[in-house]
Order: structure tokens, then C-alpha cells, then sequence
């Protein structure tokens, strides 16, 4: 099993009623509301926090990016990721991930990634994602062409990594004449890839495809059960068969030592207006072409108000019941994560610790309790399950590395 | 004008099926005008449309990716667009047709023309996107949601109303994403615009008439001074009481305005 810790990094002191009189808390909510007093207050606060989950055992640190919102205040996942490639010494550094659409040029993303890779001494998980809508449109890439874009720059970063250059690469979207990145990393053949997502069927069968752990951001115990289904199915059409090393959950899960104290920091997890990335206009998050044309039509009537929001809209209160919020002592949140564990059987799993306006001292006691008491409880029940992680399993890093295969069709000819 | 008779049809320029809606006086004589619609795709019939073809031989090919047509996966560019739109003229053998181009689809008209000078009659921009205006910038279809966009296209929000519905069938908005989603793949940077295309504007010396709408929200209305100045024969008409969409909001005063330039045979 291995365990991470996550925080969004809020940017908490921004005033939520300019954005509920804008009516929008992302993408084109004015940046003269953002406090770079108070961010970088914030970004040493997480920082801090970094440090003290190294020190208190944690597996790995997993980060992200988002762009134009209080939600998230790391633009560039990369800067945190070389700054904790220096100063942490046993912490994997996850990457979940690189917006590889929003590279315009994906041999310096590469680059990076190697960069960070060498100084972190092999601790790189280089995570992969599609970016959000509104990322598209604060950056201004094409969102009709936002999965072609994914697919090729990870053939170019991998290749990148992988292959002696120089070589040329001409692609759809990329065109490179001299690749040939003196930087390279120090993984072989390259740092684990795992992709994060919530339920886009398409990404979870490329994830299956290239046997690629899928996150699964914080999904019900049901619907979790049914991407893994389809992620299995997947595997078994390319040869090999899924398992908890291919399975990955990221949660909302606040420890204190009382409970109360921990159901009221909980209730931060709604802290964008009860959106999971504030509140947007639906074209903003699903321009056009990004969304999977099957969705259409369940999504022009969202988007117009005529329907209800196809993914759900539940409250704190049923996110609880449904344990996609856990919160409590170490002794109740350890007893709801093993019935996830049970009932999902992930090899990775990250705490989504603390969010919104959740003080410093909180937050640096919730990680202390995740390192010390509830992941040790977990690793013994992660033990007592077989919950294996890429690492523990020595899976491969890529399909393609793998020695096991056995396609459905060959088999079935067998 | 209920009665004009619209044929429609399938033709396949370069490779690609187009839907055509045609109508018009039968005579051999009448002139070809070929409308090119906005980027909201275009409804099947529309006034502005029955009014031309009162007189003319009218054309109203669905462009690649929009309303009918087929959706070209490998389109880069709304100058693809025009070579196909060439191409459908050639297929149909019409040669000097007089171009109508409504916003966007006046973009695709002013590349028509720009690609082939000696080939048209005459061209008509209405609110034409294609040229970055000197002042303001194009109303960003990505950021504005789809109704909010259609009705952005009108002064009176009750033309609206009559010409889509107060409230637009979900058949229409599934319609306002899938060309929306085209319109990005080919226009999204720069944005509804080609920045090469006011110095290619020098050859057309067809004679041109740049119309506004006096309220355009969508197109400032300094883009219309930089067509006129682009093209060597081109003047300026603002209707009155229209936002963007003209041909919707004031079909006859723009049907007007298109006889009175080329002229009834």
C-alpha cells in the first residue's frame, strides 16, 4: 500500500463574497482579489506542512495544478515538486498531474520531470491529466482538441525520456526537428505514470490500455466499483489482469483528536460554495469538444439550466453518509477507510487532508495523526488484504514493459 | 414568401458531403448568390432568405462541420472552409456568383474571394468576423454560454424570441455546441480571425458592400471600417435597430440593401 498526502492548497484569504456577488469563483473571477501577501503566507504554510508529513512517515506527497481560482493555488505543480525534490529526503513526489494538453512544448515538461527526478534521487510519480476545462481557456489551448493533445504529448514526453536521441518527431499537434533533452530521468525506464480522474470512461480505458494506475478522485464506493470493472475488462483485452497495483483512491478525509472539532473542519471540503472547484459557468468546465460527444445532450441541458447537473449535487451531510468525506478521531476514520479498502481494494491511496479555511495548526494535526496513527493502522489492513502497491508488486511501469500478457483472444484461441 | 420552394441536397466538394439549400426564379438568366451562414449554424428556412430568393438563383450551402454537413476532422482553418465552399462552385459549374456572408460566414466569403478575385460578382459582408478590429474584440463564444451567445446576436430580444423560441429546444443547443465545437477546431487562435487576411483584400476589385448592424455586440463595429479600407470598391451601410445577427433581426431592410447593390434582372 502506499499512502500519500494531498491538499489543494487553498488560497483561503480571498474574499468569498466577491465571488458570490460575481456570481463565479473561477476562470473570470478578477485576480485583484488574490493577496500575494497572504499567498505567500500560504504557500509557506503548505511548505510546512510538507515537511511535517515527511517527518511523520507518509509514502508520498501528491500534487496538482489549477489555474484562475482560489480553489488551487499551484499554477505550475512542477515548482513544488523541485522545491520538495530538494528539501524532502524519502517522500515520492506524485504528480497528479501535469496538464499534458496545456504543454505547448512537452520536451521541456519532459525535461522538467527528469530534472526533478535526478535531484529527488528517483522519487518522481509522474502523473498525467487532461486539465480541467477552465484550464484550457485560462491558457488558451484548444479544448476540441484536448485528448489528441494528451495522447500525443505523452507518445513525445515518453519518447523523450526513453528513446536516444536525437530524433525528430512530427506529430498532429507537436512538431519538434531536434529532440534530443540532455536532461533524461534517472527511473528506468521512466518514472511510474499514473493518471488521476473522476469518471471519463475514455480516460480510464487509455489508463487500462497502457496499464497505467487510474486515481480515482474521490469517487462514490459505487461508482469507484464500476470504473475498476471497466478498468479490468480492459486489462484482461490487452492480457494482463488488474489489481489493487492498478488502483489508486484519493479521499476527503479530516483527523483531529475530537470529533466534533474534526465534522466542522470537515465541512472546509464545501468550502467552494459546495462545487469541487467553485463556482463556474458549465461552458467554462466542459467547453466545446472537451466533453465526450455521448454527453452532449445530458450536458447542453445542464448548461442551459433545464436539467439537473448529470455528475450530482449532494451535500456535506450525504458525502458523509456516502463516505466520500470521512472525518473523526484516528480510531473512526480508520474503521471507514477500511470498508473503502474492503470494498474497492486500491494499492494507492492519498488523504485529501485539509482544505479551505482550515487553521495551520488543524492542518499540521491532521497530518501528524495521518503519519502516526491512522496510515500505520492502514498498512496492517492494506497487509491483511493483499493490497499491493506498484512499488510492493514490482508492477511495470508501462504495458509495454510487461513479461505477462496474455490477450483475451490468444487466450481464448488457446 | 411562404411559398419559395427550397430544394435541398447533397453535394460532395473535395471529398466532402455538404448539405445545399437552393431556391429561386428558374430562368436561366437569374444571378447566383451563395449565403454564407454564422457560426451558430442556420436554421432551414429564414425570411431574409425566401426574400433574396425572390429574385435570385440563392445558395445556402451548410458549411463543413455546421448544421447539416459533415464535420471534416482534419479542418485546420476557416480558409479549409473556403476552398471547399470553392470547390462546391465549381462543382455546380457556377462561376461570378455575388457572395453573402453573415458574420463568420462573412469571414469564409472575404477568403472566397481573396483566393479567386476574378471570380465573383459581388460580395457582401454583414458584421463580418475575420479581420481583428482595430478597437474592441469579437465576443468570445468559449466563455458566454449558448443562449446568452445567440441572444447577444440582437438588439431586440423579442426578435429573438420569435425567430429561436424564448426558451430554444434542446435539438437546437445540441446544435450550438456541435458548431461551436467546430468553430474552435478551426478559429480558436487567433480568435475568429486571420491575421494575413486585410493585406490579401487588395486584389478584390469586385465591387463590395460592408453592412452593420448599428448595435452589434459581437463584431465591433471598427472591423467594418478596416474591410472598408482593405477593399479597393467597398462602401458602408448601418441598419438601424439590429444587434449582429441582421439577416434575422432586419431581414428586409437587408434584403433591400443586397438588391439595391447588385441590382434585379
Amino acid at each position: 500500500m502506499h499512502l500519500m498526502y494531498f491538499t489543494e492548497q487553498p488560497m483561503s484569504a480571498y474574499p468569498e463574497q466577491a465571488g458570490r456577488d460575481f456570481g463565479a469563483t473561477a476562470l473570470m473571477l478578477s485576480n485583484k482579489h488574490f493577496d500575494p501577501v497572504e499567498g505567500s503566507r500560504l504557500y509557506n504554510n503548505y511548505i510546512e506542512q510538507y515537511m511535517l508529513a515527511e517527518e511523520v512517515g507518509v509514502d508520498g506527497i501528491m500534487l496538482n495544478e489549477h489555474h484562475n481560482a482560489p480553489f488551487c493555488m499551484q499554477a505550475k505543480a512542477n515548482i513544488f515538486a523541485a522545491l520538495l525534490a530538494g528539501m524532502t529526503k524519502k517522500v515520492k513526489i506524485v504528480m497528479l498531474g501535469n496538464p499534458l494538453p496545456l504543454a505547448e512544448n512537452p520536451i521541456r515538461l519532459a525535461e522538467e520531470l527528469a530534472m526533478i527526478d535526478m535531484i529527488s534521487k528517483g522519487r518522481l510519480v509522474s502523473g498525467f491529466v487532461r486539465g480541467g476545462g477552465q484550464e484550457q481557456l485560462a491558457t488558451g489551448v484548444n479544448p476540441a482538441f484536448n485528448r489528441e493533445r494528451f495522447e500525443e504529448a505523452h507518445d513525445l514526453v515518453t519518447r523523450a525520456w526513453t528513446q536516444t536521441g536525437p530524433f525528430r518527431f512530427e506529430g498532429n499537434h507537436y512538431q519538434h526537428r531536434v529532440v534530443n533533452p540532455w536532461a533524461v530521468p534517472l527511473q528506468k525506464p521512466y518514472p511510474r505514470v499514473w493518471i488521476p480522474g473522476v469518471i471519463s470512461k475514455e480516460t480510464i480505458i487509455w489508463a487500462a490500455q497502457q496499464r497505467y494506475p487510474y486515481i480515482a478522485l474521490n469517487t462514490s464506493i459505487e461508482q469507484t466499483k464500476k470504473i475498476w470493472e471497466l478498468y479490468d475488462s480492459v486489462a484482461a483485452d490487452v492480457g494482463y489482469v488488474g489489481g489493487p497495483e492498478n488502483r489508486g483512491y484519493l479521499i476527503q478525509v479530516h483527523v483531529s483528536d475530537n470529533e466534533e472539532k474534526a465534522i466542522e473542519n470537515a465541512r472546509q471540503f464545501r468550502w467552494m460554495q459546495g462545487e469541487f472547484t467553485g463556482l463556474a459557468h458549465p461552458v467554462w468546465s466542459t467547453p466545446s469538444g472537451y466533453g465526450s460527444p455521448s454527453a452532449r445532450r445530458a450536458f447542453v441541458e445542464f448548461a442551459s439550466g433545464r436539467a439537473s447537473n448529470p455528475r450530482g449535487e449532494t451535500s456535506f451531510e450525504q458525502q458523509m453518509a456516502d463516505l466520500r468525506i470521512i472525518a473523526g478521531t484516528p480510531k473512526t476514520v480508520v474503521a471507514k477507510l477500511k470498508r473503502i479498502l474492503e470494498e474497492t481494494r486500491p494499492g494507492i491511496l492519498a488523504l485529501w487532508g485539509n482544505d479551505g479555511r482550515v487553521s495551520q495548526a488543524d492542518s499540521l494535526t491532521c497530518i501528524k495523526l495521518i503519519g502516526q496513527e491512522v496510515f500505520p493502522a492502514i498498512r496492517e489492513i492494506a497487509k491483511s488484504l493483499d493490497l499491493k502497491s506498484p512499488f510492493e508488486a514490482n508492477a511495470p511501469v508501462h504495458l509495454k514493459y510487461s513479461t505477462d500478457l496474455k490477450p483475451r483472444k490468444a487466450a481464448a484461441a488457446e | 414568401m411562404a411559398g419559395v420552394d427550397w430544394t435541398d441536397s447533397t453535394v460532395e466538394a473535395g471529398g466532402i458531403k455538404l448539405h445545399l439549400k437552393r431556391a429561386g426564379p428558374t430562368a436561366k438568366k437569374a444571378r447566383t448568390i451563395v449565403v454564407l451562414h454564422h457560426e451558430t449554424g442556420t436554421l432551414d428556412r429564414l425570411p431574409f432568405y425566401d426574400a433574396l430568393a425572390a429574385h435570385y438563383d440563392v445558395l445556402v450551402p451548410h458549411h463543413p462541420g455546421y448544421s447539416r454537413s459533415e464535420r471534416p476532422t482534419w479542418m485546420r482553418s476557416v480558409r479549409d472552409i473556403a476552398v471547399i465552399h470553392r470547390g462546391l462552385l465549381s462543382e455546380l459549374k457556377i462561376k461570378d456568383a455575388a457572395l453573402v456572408g453573415l458574420g463568420f460566414g462573412g469571414w469564409i466569403a472575404a477568403e472566397m474571394a481573396s483566393m479567386a478575385p476574378a471570380d465573383l460578382s459581388h460580395l457582401v459582408l454583414v458584421g463580418a468576423m475575420g479581420i481583428k478590429p482595430p478597437q474592441g474584440d469579437i465576443l468570445d463564444l468559449a466563455i458566454t454560454g449558448y443562449v446568452d451567445y445567440a441572444r447577444a446576436g440582437f438588439h431586440d430580444q423579442k426578435v429573438f424570441d420569435r425567430v429561436y423560441g424564448a426558451e430554444p429546444s434542446i435539438d437546437q443547443l445540441e446544435m450550438w455546441d456541435i458548431c461551436r465545437e467546430m468553430s474552435f477546431r478551426i478559429a480558436w487562435k487567433p480568435y475568429m480571425y486571420n491575421q494575413t487576411l486585410p493585406h490579401l483584400l487588395g486584389a478584390v476589385h469586385a465591387p463590395a458592400l460592408v453592412i452593420w448592424g448599428d448595435d452589434d455586440r459581437v463584431v465591433p463595429q471598427s472591423a467594418a471600417t478596416r474591410y472598408v479600407e482593405a477593399l479597393p470598391k467597398a462602401k458602408l451601410e448601418v441598419v438601424k435597430a439590429s444587434g449582429h445577427c441582421v439577416d434575422m433581426e432586419q431581414p428586409d431592410a437587408l434584403a433591400r440593401l443586397i438588391v439595391d447593390f447588385i441590382g434585379r434582372e
